[in-house]
């Protein structure tokens, strides 16, 4: 699936890595009481051991390793029962130990792996590293005030799971696809709400461009990408700068840098041009965490069906296709919401409506799925009207428009506006006679040989029915009115 | 009457104050009194009369409604390392300038349960980081201690240099050091005084400023052992904000002082014989011994044959753990501020000044041996060291019940006898084995050198053995028989 | 290994404490005798012998997922040197 660059003196190819950083869904933090809830009044969710205070101590949070493991365990990971927690040394404002709690050589989850799937159908397996566990750090806002940053302890000490992958993306697509698809798999578990615009989910994106087959270029990582859009955007424009600076017989320095996304370009990062020395070394206040095999097993066992097998599992149940399977489970409540619809009934007919005139709808009102006004429940009995021949098709979808209109149960719609189908033969009969004494002339011709003016006729009952003939009805009759 | 009540030792002043013989205002007024007249001593940073004053008339009112806490109305000096609620805590450092803590360390805590009352907070070496007190940025600390016919100003050895001058001159009842090499034991040792470094993780480290974490222990400094085993139970326990802590049940330390050693192993470390020892510690050394032997104990060598490399992996790792625990002081969110054209020139200004030599040289030496391309080098091997030191006293104490030691190579020195970093880190040879094995070990004053300056004997014992290490400490206490005091030359 | 007075330089950066460049030299003898010091510990066979980081034998004790604490945002900022409102400054960040 490489895609490759066109450039002045060659093809080249990109060579993709992410650290995720992703929020784990908690009450408290990893290390402290305080809260966590987003948008909350500056510092106001912040203990003393969050702001690093002389004397505190951190106690990590059961829930938060919890939410680890879940994850570990949802990315096909290796869960580590032992595991320890490191210092990670370097100043900043926004930082207040002077020092983040984070995990670096034995991390709580270790190698595990990511379908992405892809437009046509197929699926890519991206490689994860490893998972671990660290604390988040406060929020400096810089453009408040001519000459101070503000700092905002909220959010420092929030527990975050960083998720790094293998360099195993080749374009900025597969990069976009896979945080599509850890942003499901994290929001099937509940381990972390994907909410990019809240920064509960940031990607560092690392960048690099060979030539194809070549060994690995240098590669410079770009912090802290807060939308997918800009992952796709940081990405094609850094690939692009690296190559015009290759192709100009230059280096690519191994730098970090930061997307500009109102000018769409990336740039090196003033902070951070000393080069980091972070001197790791195991946190002396905390212990090793050591966790018991039997108690992983159980957190395994009450996983929910996760994407990739609910995929599956569409496509052999209900015979659709895996596009259009993966669509479905790219969230939780869609996929639901068609096995409701879907249970026990045509399967395909089911599929159509969901994704064809239920999606459509939904995008029209600028709603989600549990926002719809029309319920799983009573789009399954309109489904049941049209196969059922209560209805036709064409007239479900004049039902369906007033089902999101008034909010009522189709078969009330159809009672009260008289959409019945006709399926009294007698009734057609009659309305298909007076149909060919008007036409004589087409009569004519159609057995003369003008075949394609059956669709004519068919037209013309369905009208003079107002569209409530059975068409099985008509047609069969019509056939056979025509050839006597 | 009032110096009187300051000779009291804390077990006797608590029966005074049972027996209402005096009040814990009166006893209260009576160290505070003492401690006006010995400010040359520059024990204390922060004297907090007022607290101390209400705190005792509280103490009195339970007292008289029979709710005393097993510390009521005892007055006592905390190390300033300690944070305690409302009340300035520094640390000795320039860098804590005006920090008064929101929250009470969780041991302080305790104290203040059992009805204690805190007179104020003792001077210390600059984030304990020193073994004379003359790293204080308020200042150094004079031992109440003088050589026989001089007047030349002795260290009280550091870094609870403040906590052990005040109990050696009748400032407190008792007070509140912390061990991290020594800093308990070796200015016990220099001050006549009593001193127990407990079990790492048996006193909760939540509230007291840290140096080195993965070292460091609180501890009562006391005048006599018995008062240290009542201290001890008081601040001794689980706490689940410190996940160091351990859950272990904490017994009767007082109930456990029989000083009878009968079926006792005690081992005497071959390889503490260092070179250059001088002979009265070997001898003082030799006289614990036959002390112990006196008290039904049998006494062997017993061989710790990594201890030699104690002081250079203390030296490694206590800077390191440092280097990391002091970045918080950068002056943004609490004591000193010293600005700079932007962020990064604020924390280099800040912690330029802020930071006085001994600390800024432990930072820089910290920084250093974590740095890339030096870690497993420096720290990774000096915490295999630890391994091995530790190994060697597991070993050890598969024979014997406590091991015998001087607590230092010397008596205590004269101001500025010692500016070259090294010569001053020696002092510690004794004492950092306890504090890297993560033992118990106490000082208890053995007698006087041929100068008049009191020397101590140090009792180390097995993981959670204070019990043990005190009937040690006890037996040697009443064997000894040490009642010397200084001369109160200060109060003139 | 010994450092030179640009290694002590860069190691005070690094750690973020200002240094007179007179003052270097000197440093650097200090920083010398101690590392000269512990350099003994280069000489210990240490093969096989795993780093003792904690003398404490338990797994990480953890506590509950519950709010304890926070809530007050002047128990943070009551010892600021700076603030404004209810933030911590500092002197304007460029990145
Ligand atoms: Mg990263
Ligand atoms: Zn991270």
């Amino acid at each position: 699936m490489s895609e490759l660059i066109k450039g002045a003196t060659g093809d080249w190819e990109m060579v993709i890595g992410l650290e995720v950083h992703a929020q784990v869904v908690s009450n408290a933090k990893l290390f402290s009481g305080a809260a966590t809830a987003f948008g909350a009044a500056p510092n106001s969710q912040v203990s003393t051991v969050d702001a690093g205070f002389p004397g505190m101590l951190p106690v990590i949070n059961a829930y938060c390793v919890e939410q680890a493991v879940r994850t570990g365990l949802g990315l096909k990971a290796k869960i580590n029962l032992t595991s320890v927690f490191d210092r990670k040394n370097y100043f900043y404002a926004d930082l207040p130990n002077g020092y983040q709690i984070s995990q670096y050589k034995d991390p709580i989850v270790g190698e595990g792996r990511l379908l992405l799937d892809m437009p046509d159908g197929s699926t890519r397996e991206i490689g994860i590293t490893r998972l671990h566990l660290e604390q988040d750090a406060g929020k400096s806002l810089h453009d408040q005030h001519p000459n101070l940053t503000f700092v905002d302890l909220n959010r420092a000490g929030v527990a975050l799971m960083e998720i790094v992958s293998e360099p195993d993306m080749r374009t900025a697509e597969e990069a976009a696809l896979y945080i599509t698809k850890l942003r499901t798999v994290l929001r099937y578990l509940g381990t972390c709400d994907g909410n990019m615009e809240e920064g509960s989910m940031r990607a560092d994106v690392n960048v690099s461009v060979r030539r194809p087959g070549a060994p690995f270029g240098t590669r410079c990582e770009i912090k802290n990408v807060n939308s997918i859009r800009f992952v796709r955007a940081a990405i094609e424009y850094e690939a692009r700068r690296q190559i015009e600076i290759l192709e100009d017989g230059g280096e690519i320095r191994q730098e970090t840098r930061l997307f500009d996304s109102v000018k769409g370009v990336t740039r090196s990062m003033r902070s951070k041009e000393d080069a980091h020395d972070y001197r790791y070394f195991p946190d002396p206040d905390l212990l090793p965490l050591v966790l018991d095999a039997e108690w992983v097993k159980g957190i395994e066992a009450g996983l929910p069906e996760l994407p990739d097998e609910k995929k599956a599992r569409l496509v052999a149940e209900y015979g659709i296709k895996p596009y259009d399977a993966w669509v479905l489970v790219a969230e939780r409540e869609p996929a639901d919401f068609f096995e409701a619809v879907a249970k026990g009934r045509d399967p395909k007919l089911a599929a159509s409506w969901v994704m064809g005139d239920f999606f459509a709808m939904l995008n029209r009102l600028g709603k989600s799925v549990t926002e719809s006004p029309v319920s799983a429940e009573s789009l399954g009995q309109l489904i049941d009207l049209i196969s059922d021949n209560t209805i036709s098709g064409r007239i479900a979808k004049e039902v369906f428009e007033a089902m999101v209109e008034t909010g009522k149960a189709p078969a009330a719609i159809v009672e009260e506006k008289g959409l019945r189908q006709v399926t009294d033969t007698g009734a057609i009969e009659a309305a298909i006679d007076d149909v060919l004494a008007k036409n004589q002339d087409k009569v004519a011709e159609y057995r003369s040989g003008k075949d394609k003016l059956f669709g004519f006729f068919v037209g013309q009952v369905m009208k003079a029915t107002q569209g409530k003939a059975n068409p099985a009805a008509v047609n069969d009759i019509l056939k056979a009115k025509l050839q006597g | 009457m009032a110096s009187d009540l300051t000779r009291l030792s804390l077990a006797e002043a608590r029966e005074g104050l049972r027996a209402r013989k005096f009040s814990a205002v009166e006893l209260t007024r009576a160290y505070l009194g003492a401690m006006e007249a010995a400010r040359g001593l520059n024990a204390y940073i922060t004297e907090t009369p007022d607290l101390a004053l209400e705190q005792a008339a509280a103490s009195d009112a339970r007292l008289a409604a029979g709710t005393a806490g097993s510390l009521e109305g005892l007055p006592l000096a905390i190390k300033d390392l300690y944070a305690t609620r409302g009340v300035l805590t520094t640390a000795a450092s320039h860098i804590l300038d005006g920090f008064t803590p929101t929250y009470e360390s969780t041991v302080t805590t305790s104290l203040w349960r059992e009805g204690a009352v805190m007179l104020g907070k003792a001077n210390m070496d600059e984030f304990a980081m020193g073994g004379s007190n003359e790293n204080s940025y308020y200042g150094p600390v004079v031992n109440p201690w003088r050589r026989n016919g001089d007047t030349a100003a002795l260290v009280p050895g550091g870094s609870s240099g403040g906590s052990a001058a005040a109990v050696a001159a009748d400032l407190c009842v008792a007070a509140l050091g912390t061990d991290t090499g020594g800093s308990i034991r070796q200015p016990a040792a220099f001050t006549g005084t009593v001193g127990i470094k407990p079990t790492y993780g048996r006193c909760s480290r939540f509230g007291i400023i840290a140096f080195a974490s993965s070292l460091e222990q609180a501890g009562p400094m006391t005048k006599t052992v018995t008062d240290a085993a009542i201290l001890l139970g008081a601040i001794a326990g689980h706490d689940p904000h410190d996940s160091t802590s351990v859950p272990v049940p904490v017994p009767d330390y007082a109930a456990a002082l029989t000083g009878d050693l009968r079926g006792k192993k005690i081992g005497i470390p071959k390889e503490y014989r260092v070179d250059g020892m001088p002979a009265e510690i070997e001898a003082w050394w030799q006289k614990g011994a036959d002390w112990l032997r006196a008290a039904g104990a049998e006494v062997v060598e017993v061989s710790l044959p990594h201890s030699r490399h104690a002081l250079p992996a203390y030296y490694i790792v206590a800077p390191a753990e440092a280097s990391s625990n002091l970045a918080r002081y950068d002056g943004v969110r609490f004591g000193l501020r010293v600005p700079g054209k932007d962020l990064t020139e604020m924390y280099e200004n800040t912690r330029g000044e802020g930071f006085g030599k001994e600390v800024r040289r432990r930072i820089l030496i910290g920084t250093y041996v974590l740095s890339a391309g030096y870690y497993d080098a420096y720290y990774s091997r000096a915490q295999k060291l630890r391994r091995l030191i530790a190994n060697d006293f597991e070993t050890a104490f598969e024979t014997v019940d406590a091991i015998l030691a001087p607590t230092t190579p010397s008596a205590a020195f004269a101001s500025g006898e010692k500016a070259d970093p090294l010569s001053m880190y020696l002092g510690d040879v004794f004492t950092v084995t306890a504090n890297l094995a993560g033992l118990p070990a106490m000082s208890v004053p053995a007698g006087l050198s041929a100068e008049g300056l009191p020397l101590g004997l140090q009792v180390i014992g097995k993981a959670f053995d204070e019990a043990g290490v005190l009937n040690v400490g006890y037996a040697l206490e009443r064997a000894a028989g040490f009642d010397a005091k200084p001369a109160a030359w200060w109060r003139a | 290994m010994s450092v030179d007075p640009a290694t002590v330089k860069k190691v005070a950066r690094l750690a973020r404490i200002r240094v007179d460049d007179a003052e270097l030299p000197a440093l650097a003898d200090e920083v010398n005798g101690i590392l000269h010091f512990v350099e003994q510990l280069q000489s210990v066979d240490v093969t096989g012998v795993a780093p003792l980081t904690s003398v404490v034998h338990r797994s990480l004790p953890l506590r509950a997922d519950v709010i304890t604490d926070g809530g007050d945002p002047e128990k943070v900022l009551a010892n600021a040197p700076d603030r404004l409102e209810s933030f911590f400054t500092v002197p304007k960040v460029i990145e």
